[in-house]
């Protein structure tokens, strides 16, 4: 809401020491929040006054242009009297038009130094300016023509342009409708200085009666105030007067004639929306009414609109004039011959305004209002302001009837205890000032004992509950008399668990040379297909959003990979070749049968509602996903670098695991979007908790990353559900140890870890460790065989072991490995 | 080894006479003062003190003399190869010495050379900055409380106070979740974590709840689709807005030093009545000549997000009396703070997963 700092004095008298500063301040901390303020003036040195153009001599050019040269009279404002020459390029005005005009010495927007200069063969003295040259904005064509009321040559043009008054726009929160007006705001600045307010919706207004234009209101709870009034002799000529055309703009609406000026000055003026009808465009009398199925409307913004049965409509014999409270209709909009005129001013039912503009996806000025809430006592008021301002400015005559239908909703009297702001801001707040503070702001307010009621004003339909006269009172009383004071929390316990264990996740990972990253989790079928799913993939089945930000994107994704893989390509772009990510994240795994209720408000819901809405609420484990490429360990001279492989996707994972106390078992597999000779499957116990391994070849092309790159993603929620929480301390033997070497020759596709485990098992229990330290494979161990070499290492807890004792172990250890896996020792 | 030759006579044996010894010996130290490394002094301790050499062979004769003669004999022998001993003793330390300090040298290398063989890793300044965060709170023996990110429309709005034609509804650009029916969104605040607490535990409640929140803002350097909300809620019997304030203060000191307090300024928030703007004391230029702060633009103050006491209507809808208790909440981006507080100028930043971008804060904040 923009308001000029002149229209706000109309109503309320603000003494010298107000400075513009000072009064931004107080309404902000009232709840008005500044945004900006502009003053044109700021920005233009003079002389810039009014002048009247006395002749022009029209003078074609070689080019073809014709230009003008100009006498205009300046009064005496050049210092001589004498008409000023002056040539212009615009064709936008006659002789005889007051214009403004900027003389030698004037410095315009952009530091454009006006002077006396030969062009055209003319002495040009000053320049005939435009609204543009003078940072107006706007975007009309050619120079300032001032309406023929606007001054006397000579004048200051500051003032009759309205530029030496600066325009404040306040950001007004949606409870504070009222203060879409200026009498809104004009009645906070009052309020917030002590001082008097004028309010110019107090006018006695003529009585109701039959002889008006018929209405007819077949929703009283759409619409429960309707006021038309009437009137006849209208000038359609008529042209705005300058100082209304100057302070519609400044609150940013666009002069477009007279009869639609008024009505939105009035709007501006007192925060009612009105509309005006051409009465030889009406049939019959008007109707409040819901629309009938398949009924149309074009609206003043030339659209058609399909008309909804929940719309409520204003209409005539012929159909729909208007969408209640939102846009009229341009069957009946006032034209270049309308003389006669109905002026509506009605109150609606904010949430059917609301609606309304959700479902014809159109936002107005008047609707802004409406769906806010708009004093329902005001459309008689602004009725009569609107009949007044056409009889003044246009000409017209009041046709005697005033057409009220409905009655204003009563009032809403609050009651709370009057300590109650006291003890909610914290500040130490006396009964008198609470009651001084409520009846300053329009309540109606009575002391019984302790207990305080209050009857909202009729501008104030946001004051409903007792908090919000609390708000009232403290926000008058200073949001910066609030105390600090830290709350009396019991005693905390830290972290949960599960977010203990996430931050030693990430602190691990990071420390195995990991970089988080976090990505949005927005994908598409197109993810799919990369990641090569099959068409029956648990993975393919995702929420949708209805209104994604990519039409290419519009699913939440069910694994972080696709985030994951853009990164890393992205980094491998800019030239990371290097490049070791991950990601921990909810991913969302609905099943496709969530309903969620809307329960109601007025009470907790009960066990079952509540158990209703968790279940429909999708699932959302949390994942961790891990994508390495490049080079492990850099090359270097201390050596030859290592590239990421799949090795360290599982390793990574085992490392974690192991950090977290977790018996973690890997077995090969099969798994879109893996390399299917290079995949396992990470389980816990018989629980398959992810994968890891080297990404398909495919799959590394489809996402634009390096071959070879390595992936894993796992169900974190799982791993951290198995997480050994209270370790034991270890018990350790001091006895010497025995160490035993074995190489172990077995097919090529025996897993190493069944070869471990069964020597393991038949180590027995004097085994303290066992490390696979060489794999080899080639002519000394055959065609499809492959060489392990594990170094055992032997202890007991309780002494020293004897001669043989470890070799006997070692020896029992590789019969079970043979017997289990067919190993033969080399 | 011949046992004692009683036959023998003294007379003849020379090396054991006195001036015999005396030149062994001198020659011995003579031989290992020249002794220039540990391979020569090694060749001299065999020449000159092993079992071949003429002190030792000398020695062998003692046991040839007559008792009288044989002690005399013995302590001049004695003597002789203490000294001898001594003197290998001390000429080999020497060289050991000089040894070991030829080898250092000899070992040094380039401490210059690089020694990055394996680049360091980090967790993204987001999480980290959350936790430090919510290490303020836990300080104070707040809970950290957490919830889904699909979540349903009727604990996004309706339980907070934003029924189906609230206006504020169109303030937050939602992202809807098909289909309609379904009535789930991507939540756009923390705040329904708010309410799920409310839903689950009695009061007193005292939680922060930082998490990911979504809103259909296109992307460019201030807005991101996808960003963070820490906020608080306080439950309790007695709870003003000057807990709410004293909290603020806390935290904001607590992040940023002595004297960077906070401000409110009325505001309107559908889940809070009174509602406020909260501002902080710019931590650059605290206030004083603020014109050319780039910080805070020249305010002297920086923007932190909403906060007011709990709407009745909320607790209401959460099972709570207001009668009996009272609440306040407070809620704001970690994002832009991040921003403001470490100087990132571009929030693309913090979702394009660039790894030189998370490298920098390393793994805490
Ligand atoms: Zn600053």
């Amino acid at each position: 809401m923009k308001a000029s700092l002149s229209w706000i004095r109309e109503y309320v008298d603000l003494p010298a020491d107000v400075t513009l500063d000072k009064l931004t301040e107080r309404l902000t901390m009232l709840g008005l929040k500044l945004e900006a303020v502009t003053n044109p003036a700021d920005a233009i040195t003079g002389p810039l006054v009014v002048g009247r153009v006395l002749t022009i001599e029209k003078e074609p050019q070689k080019n073809g242009k014709v230009i003008n040269w100009c006498s205009v009279d300046v009064g005496d404002a050049n210092g001589t009297g004498e008409p000023q020459g002056i040539i212009c390029g615009a064709h936008n005005f006659v002789e005889g038009d007051l214009v403004v005009v900027c003389l030698p010495g004037a410095v315009l927007p952009g530091d454009f130094v006006i002077s006396e200069r030969k062009t055209y063969g003319h002495l040009s003295a000053g320049m005939i300016c435009s609204a543009a040259e003078l940072g107006l904005g706007g975007d009309h064509d050619g120079i300032i023509v001032l309406p023929a009321d606007a001054g006397a040559p000579g004048d200051d043009a500051f003032g009759v342009l309205g530029m030496d008054d600066p325009v404040i726009e306040f950001e007004i929160n949606p409870d504070r409708a009222y203060a879409l007006s200026l009498r809104g705001i004009a009645r906070e600045a009052a309020l917030g200085f002590e001082l008097p307010f004028t309010d110019p919706a107090a006018r006695s207004t003529p009585a109701a009666d039959d002889a008006g234009h018929p209405v007819v209101v077949e929703d009283s709870e759409g619409c429960p105030v309707f006021v038309a009034r009437t009137v006849s002799g209208f000038d359609p000529t008529a042209l705005t007067p300058a100082w209304m055309a100057t302070r519609l703009e400044q609150s940013g609406m666009r002069p477009i004639s007279l009869g639609v000026d008024i009505s939105n000055y009035v709007m501006l003026e007192l925060g009612q929306p009105n509309h005006c009808y051409d009465k030889a465009r009406l049939a019959g009398p008007i109707r409040v009414r819901r629309a009938t199925a398949g009924e149309k409307l074009t609206t003043l913004d030339s659209v058609v609109r399909q008309l909804s049965e929940a719309d409520l409509l204003i209409a005539d014999d012929n159909g729909a004039i208007g969408i209640a409270g939102l846009m009229g209709g341009e069957s009946t909009e006032l034209s270049e011959t309308t003389t006669d005129i109905v002026v509506e001013a009605a109150h609606f039912d904010p949430v059917t305004v609301f609606r309304a503009g959700k479902r014809h996806k159109l936002h107005s000025e008047a609707s802004k209002r409406f769906e806010r809430g708009v004093d329902p006592l005001l459309p008689q008021a602004a009725a009569d302001r609107v009949v007044e301002l056409l009889v003044e400015l246009g000409g017209a005559t009041a046709d005697a009837g005033t057409t009220v239908v409905g009655t204003a909703p009563a009032p809403v009297s609050i009651t709370i205890p009057v300590d109650l702001p006291a003890r909610i801001s914290g500040i130490d707040i006396a009964a008198e000032t609470t009651l001084a503070h409520l009846a300053a702001v329009g309540c109606d307010v009575s002391l019984d004992g302790e207990t305080l009621t209050a009857v909202a004003p009729s501008w104030r339909p946001d004051v409903t509950d007792p908090y919000d006269l609390v708000e009232e009172v403290v926000r008058i009383v200073g949001y910066d008399q609030v105390p600090s004071v830290l709350p009396p929390a019991p005693a905390g316990r830290g972290r949960s668990e599960s977010q203990r264990l996430r931050r030693r996740v990430g602190l691990t990972l990071a420390g195995e040379g990991l970089v988080e990253t976090i990505s949005y989790p927005f994908v598409g079928e197109a993810d799919w297909d990369r990641l090569d799913l099959p068409a029956d993939d648990d993975r393919r089945t995702a929420l949708r959003v209805v209104n994604p930000l990519n039409n290419e994107e519009p699913l939440l994704a069910t694994t972080l990979l696709p985030g994951l893989l853009k990164a890393l390509a992205r980094n491998v772009g800019r030239g990371n070749t290097d490049v070791a990510l991950f990601e921990t994240s909810l991913v969302f795994a609905p099943t496709g049968d969530e309903r969620a209720p809307i329960l109601g408000v007025d009470r907790r819901p009960t066990d079952e509602e509540w158990a209703s809405i968790e279940k429909a609420v999708p699932r959302q484990p949390m994942h961790l996903a891990i994508a390495l490429t490049g080079h492990a360990e850099e090359a270097g001279w201390w050596g030859e670098g290592r590239s990421a492989s799949w090795s360290d996707a599982i390793g990574t994972i085992r490392t974690l695991a192991t950090e977290l106390g977790v018996e973690l078992e890997v077995a090969s597999t099969t798994r879109e979007p893996w390399h299917p000779g290079r995949c396992a499957e990470l389980r816990i116990g018989e629980r398959v908790i992810g994968h890891a391994g080297e990404l398909h070849p495919k799959v590394c092309k489809a996402y634009g990353v390096p071959a070879r790159s390595a992936v894993a993603e796992i169900d974190l929620d799982a791993l951290l559900e198995h997480a050994t929480t209270v370790v034991s301390g270890p018990r350790f033997s001091s006895y010497p140890v025995a160490k035993e070497d074995v190489a172990l020759v077995v097919d090529a596709s025996v897993p190493s870890a069944a070869v471990e485990a069964a020597l393991r098992e038949g180590a027995g229990e004097l085994l303290e460790s066992i490390r696979l330290f060489d794999v080899f494979t080639g002519d000394q161990v055959g065609e499809g065989k492959k060489s392990l070499a594990y170094a055992l290492r032997f202890r007991a807890a309780d002494r020293t072991l004897k001669e043989g004792e470890a070799s006997a172990a070692r020896d029992a250890a590789v019969a079970l490995a043979a017997e289990r896996t067919g190993a033969v020792q080399r | 080894m011949s046992g004692p030759n009683t036959d023998y006579d003294p007379v003849e044996v020379t090396p054991l006479k006195a001036e015999e010894v005396e030149r062994m010996r001198d020659e011995a130290l003579v031989a290992i003062a020249a002794a220039a490394d540990l391979d020569e002094l090694k060749q001299v301790r065999l020449d000159h003190a092993g079992d071949r050499s003429p002190i030792a062979l000398a020695n062998r004769e003692i046991g040839a003399l007559p008792p009288q003669a044989r002690k005399e004999a013995g302590a001049r022998v004695g003597q002789a190869r203490g000294a001898i001993n001594k003197a290998l003793g001390e000429r080999s330390a020497v060289l050991e010495e000089e040894h070991e300090a030829r080898m250092l040298v000899e070992e040094s290398v380039d401490v210059t050379l690089p020694t990055d063989r394996r680049s360091r890793g980090a967790r993204h300044p987001i999480t980290t900055f959350s936790e430090r965060l919510a290490d303020i709170f836990l300080a104070m023996g707040w809970d950290v409380a957490e919830g889904p990110w699909v979540e349903a429309e009727w604990l996004n709005f309706d339980a907070l106070n934003m029924g189906a034609d609230h206006p504020a509804r169109t303030m937050q650009d939602t992202f809807w979740l098909e289909p309609a029916e379904a009535a789930l969104v991507l939540r756009t605040h923390t705040s329904p974590v708010q309410a799920r607490t409310m839903l689950t535990q009695e009061p007193p409640i005292y939680v922060v709840c930082p998490g990911r929140v979504y809103r259909t803002d296109e992307v460019d350097a201030t807005h991101s689709p996808v960003f963070h909300q820490i906020e608080g809620l306080v439950v309790d019997k007695g709870i003003t807005m000057a807990h709410l304030k004293g909290t603020l203060d806390h935290m904001t000191t607590a992040l940023f030093g002595e004297g960077i307090t906070t401000r409110f300024r009325p505001s309107y928030f559908p889940f809070t009545e009174p509602s406020a703007e909260m501002d902080m004391v710019c931590f650059v230029c605290r206030g004083v000549d603020s014109d050319a702060c780039r910080t805070c633009r020249g305010e002297g103050w920086i923007e932190l997000g909403g906060c007011g006491v709990v709407n009745p209507r909320v607790l209401t809808a959460c099972g709570i009396d207001p009668e009996v208790y009272s609440g306040v909440a407070f809620g704001f981006g970690i994002d832009r703070m991040l921003m403001f507080r470490h100087n990132v100028t571009d929030l693309r930043d913090v979702f394009e997963g660039d790894v030189r971008f998370a490298s920098a804060f390393g793994t805490e904040i």
